[in-house]
């Protein structure tokens, strides 16, 4: 139930029309400040029903970092109404899925049902909006359970340790340098007080968006959503304080030693992103630019790192335009098998400056976009994907409207933008390298009484 | 709106819906051109095709040569006819299209996904045609391929979850075919060869031994033309014989590896079932009740929901040709895995010895039945269910009928059932972590 901010291979869309009529967006707004937002899609008798609450690991501080993502799992454990474990029993009931996910940015639950029961998820999500009940026990069970999950993502996996302290490396004071599950000494200390506090302050009507995307008729799901959710009285929320991340002044290095069988390298540049750009066209000539080194196989990472001079395994590079707070531009790579990681990394700086030094070609360009263009339309095929990017673009400050903008908005980068850009924010002095240098795993020998018959087994 | 009400209120609901919702797609089947075999579901809605070419021809028709299948399957796009990898991929991005190869323990597969478009979709056909029927299998890019198949291997050994999963494989099937991990062993993957390569391929490769699925919003006619082109000048060759049948083990056994994390991961289990078993249905709602729906299972509820023991813990029935595995699983501290394997087998135990309550098996029901129109809510999702129903030859009216066979299941069924194929006697158990935590010399 986590997701942290991705990197990794960009899906990028094409020169040709679009032949499918871009999908249409109803917006209402409750009076109590919920923000709805219906996309019709009536493929299949099926909807999606997303509520996405403007809080996660960036509103957090030093000392309580995981705590959004605890409440999170906390939020399925009871209110007045519904003792723990019934919500997802009466959703399953009804045929549903249902989850939650934890970002920087973002808290959001989700069901996907039949259509004639969005009213179960309704209910169900106004009660949990306002009227949560933490209860002590089901928490202590809870948050061992969040304390398995780290030790599952992040702990006893090399790269994913890697990312953790890379993050806190690039940023110095910015909220992203904590990981969404938080620190292990602030995990644990999490507190009942701390979570109840945390719930009153940012759940509530005005603090979220409730997005729709199925086979539904706007106009009804306005009415439901009145129906169950306009009883709810807002809160007064408390400002978000801007919290920029300070200037970078030159490159920062760091190395991660832990056992494993692979070297690997991550490299960050600190680049804007659409909310609160400067110019509006950089986050867009940055994403072509991404897509540029690894907008699929005929990509340059790819084609010439992996392929042409085989000096990688596996790379790729990834920028993220939706997000509250500037971010990083992203590029990773796997050596291969007697290539070190320093002279993989000069490789890789090396498609960067010839990115800054050499407009790409227009056949190039075309077909990044040509992928831009389908994936659009491919995309449209899981309505859960089209309410997860209304919802991001929503949460993260944006209007909904930015997600309709992007076809177009990248379609007109030009290959002068994206060698501005990659002058301007893929430099050295705004750059971050994090190596990962495997130590030797132990041979993971079968010890004679780890035969032992069954029963009774002792792990260690 | 108290939850009682509520709960009855939505039991109405549940009966109107479900009568809405028990007809399936109408899956069209038909003999191309060269005697491979042709599914096809017209949809509608978005101007988008999704193709799958699928052989059986997955990791156990490897032999000896362990990771042959997924090295075929893997080079197969980085030349073909008279392009090479760079043509390949330009050709295909250039339209926008995406293509994957892949295997399974069972198959190998080609997926194509496309714009409808015939200026594009034409282009994204061509290069799949000649990926399919003129590889070259050129030795750079053989060699190339092979070498980021063993790193990728060799990452696989920094996984405490990757290492428990190929043990217990290795523990459940012996010798079987389906015993190796499906990527091969670094030392088997050390000794392929290009000829091995096209060997396979040759052999497994073929018209006889293909299928195509075609799902998007096109007509018959050009499903038939994109189905017949797909394979055109293919051999006809013949299917290869039979995997052999999974022998149950004679008895427990249970292998612990010393591995550096801070999780011990657990896997048990037994040979379960096969596709199209004539115990699915009970085999299948049994488990959905024991550890197969998540939060509400009863595997996770006595696991992680009353003990917090692990973040995920779960059941699941894999069908495959011959028995696919019935495996248990769960994540914890290495100070508590010996006592969340014992609740997860006192789970299994008494859920073989008492079945489930009438109550649990309504509530499943209601879940599987009730979520049966999200199974075929995509197109790639439809695509998925076709390509299943054809390789494993379900009846065609396999999703029509699907609500129907879950409603006839009874406790009984399940108590039959899940007695005859899983003696909690003879578990097959595999954990791998609970290394001292004391940090490796440097």
């Amino acid at each position: 139930m986590l997701t942290l901010r991705r990197l990794g291979c960009l899906m990028l869309a094409a020169p040709f029309a679009v032949q499918a009529a871009p999908p249409k967006v109803s917006e209402f707004k409750l009076e109590n400040g919920l923000k709805i937002l219906v996309q019709e899609d009536h493929r299949a008798p099926v909807a999606v029903s997303q509520v996405w609450y403007k809080v996660g690991a960036s509103y957090e501080h030093d000392g309580i970092t995981g705590l959004s993502h605890m409440l999170e799992h906390m939020m399925f454990k009871g209110t007045e109404k519904h003792p723990p474990g019934e919500f997802s029993r009466i959703i399953s009931a009804n045929g549903g899925s249902e989850n939650a996910f934890t970002g920087q940015d973002y808290t959001a639950y989700f069901q996907t049902l039949e259509k004639s029961r969005l009213k179960v998820s309704f209910e169900l999500e106004a009660d949990r909006m306002r009227n949560l009940k933490i209860l002590p026990a089901e928490f202590d069970k809870e948050h061992q359970v969040v304390l398995e999950e780290r030790r599952l993502r992040t702990d006893d996996q090399p790269r994913a340790k890697l990312a953790e302290q890379f993050d806190a490396l690039a940023y110095s004071n910015g909220p992203y340098k904590n990981p969404v599950i938080g620190w292990p000494d602030d995990v644990a200390g999490l507190t009942v007080a701390d979570l109840t506090d945390w719930y009153r302050q940012w759940y509530a009507p005005n603090n979220a968006t409730l997005v729709v995307v199925g086979d539904v008729v706007p106009e009804e799901v306005y009415q439901l959503a009145r129906k169950y959710f306009g009883p709810l009285k807002p809160s007064v929320l408390p400002p978000v304080k801007p919290r920029s991340e300070i200037e970078q002044l030159g490159i920062r290095r760091m190395i991660v030693r832990v056992p494993a069988k692979l070297p690997y390298l991550v490299m960050g540049y600190k680049a804007p992103v659409l909310k609160g750009a400067a110019e509006e066209w950089e986050p867009y000539a940055l994403e072509v630019a991404a897509g540029i080194l690894d907008g699929g196989n005929s990509a340059r990472l790819e084609s010439r790192l992996v392929r042409g001079q085989q000096i990688a395994a596996a790379v790729g590079a990834g920028y993220d335009l939706y997000s509250r707070l500037p971010s990083l531009f992203m590029i990773e790579g796997t050596p291969v098998q007697g290539k070190t990681l320093q002279f993989l990394e000069k490789a890789l700086l090396a498609e960067v400056r010839k990115i800054q030094d050499e407009p790409v070609a227009q056949e190039e360009l075309d077909r990044v976009k040509a992928q831009v263009l389908a994936s659009k339309v491919y995309e449209r095929d899981s309505i859960f994907y089209q309410a997860m990017q209304l919802g991001t673009a929503e949460t993260v400050g944006l209007s909904w409207k930015t997600v309709e903008e992007y076809v177009d908005k990248v379609n007109a980068v030009t290959p002068e933008q994206i060698q501005k850009v990659a002058r301007k924010y893929l430099v050295e002095d705004y750059l971050s390298v994090g190596y990962l240098e495997p130590l030797p795993i132990p041979e993971g020998a079968v010890a004679p009484e780890d035969r032992a018959p069954q029963g009774g087994q002792h792990v260690r | 709106m108290s939850a009682k009400y509520l709960m009855r209120f939505l039991g109405i609901a549940l009966l109107l819906a479900a009568s809405q919702v028990l007809a399936g797609p109408k899956i069209q089947h038909w003999t191309g051109a060269n005697g491979s075999r042709v599914y096809f579901l017209p949809t509608e809605g978005l101007p988008l095709v999704d193709v799958r070419v699928v052989f059986d021809a997955g990791s156990a028709r490897d032999g000896q040569q362990f990771g042959v299948a997924t090295l075929t399957a893997g080079v197969l796009d980085t030349g073909a006819g008279s392009w090479n990898a760079d043509a390949i991929a330009q050709r295909l991005e250039g339209v926008g299209a995406r293509l994957s190869t892949g295997v399974s323990r069972d198959s190998a597969f080609l997926t194509l996904r496309s714009l409808t478009d015939p200026k594009l979709l034409d282009v994204a056909l061509a290069t799949a045609h000649e990926i399919l029927v003129n590889p070259t299998f050129n030795p750079v890019d053989f060699e190339r391929e092979k070498k980021n198949l063993l790193v990728g291997l060799k990452q696989r050994e920094e996984s405490p979850a990757d290492l428990a999963g190929i043990a217990f494989f290795r523990t459940m099937y012996g010798d079987h075919p389906y015993a190796h991990p499906k990527d091969g062993d670094i030392d088997t993957v050390e000794k392929l060869s290009r000829d091995d390569l096209e060997r396979f391929y040759r052999q497994y490769y073929v018209a006889a031994n293909a299928l195509v699925v075609v799902v998007g919003d096109l007509d018959r006619a050009k499903a038939q033309s994109i189905a017949d082109g797909l394979l055109a000048g293919m051999a006809a060759g013949s299917a290869p014989p039979a995997i052999p049948e999974v022998p149950q083990p004679a008895a427990a056994n249970s292998v612990k590896k010393a591995f550096p994390s801070a999780q011990t991961h657990v896997y048990s289990g037994l040979p379960g079932m096969k596709t199209g078993d004539p115990d699915y249905f009970p085999l299948y709602v049994g488990n959905h009740i024991l550890g197969g729906s998540g939060l509400v299972s009863k595997i996770s509820d006595e696991v992680r929901e009353k003990r917090g023991l692990s973040y995920s813990a779960y059941s699941y029935f894999y069908p495959y040709r011959q028995l696919g595995p019935f495996m248990m699983g769960l994540q914890t501290k290495n100070e508590t895995a010996a006592e969340a394997l014992k609740v997860l087998r006192e789970t299994l135990e008494e859920f073989i010895a008492r079945g489930p309550t009438e109550k649990e098996l309504q509530a499943s029901k209601q879940n599987i039945t009730g979520g049966f129109p999200m199974r075929l809510d995509s197109n790639q999702k439809l695509a998925e269910q076709v390509a299943s129903i054809a390789f494993y030859g379900l009846p065609l009216d396999y999703l029509d009928t699907f609500v129907q066979k879950v409603e006839a299941v009874t406790a009984d069924d399940i108590r039959r059932a899940f007695k005859a194929r899983i003696d909690p006697a003879k578990l097959q158990t595999v954990m791998v972590g609970g290394f001292d935590s004391a940090k490796p010399a440097r």
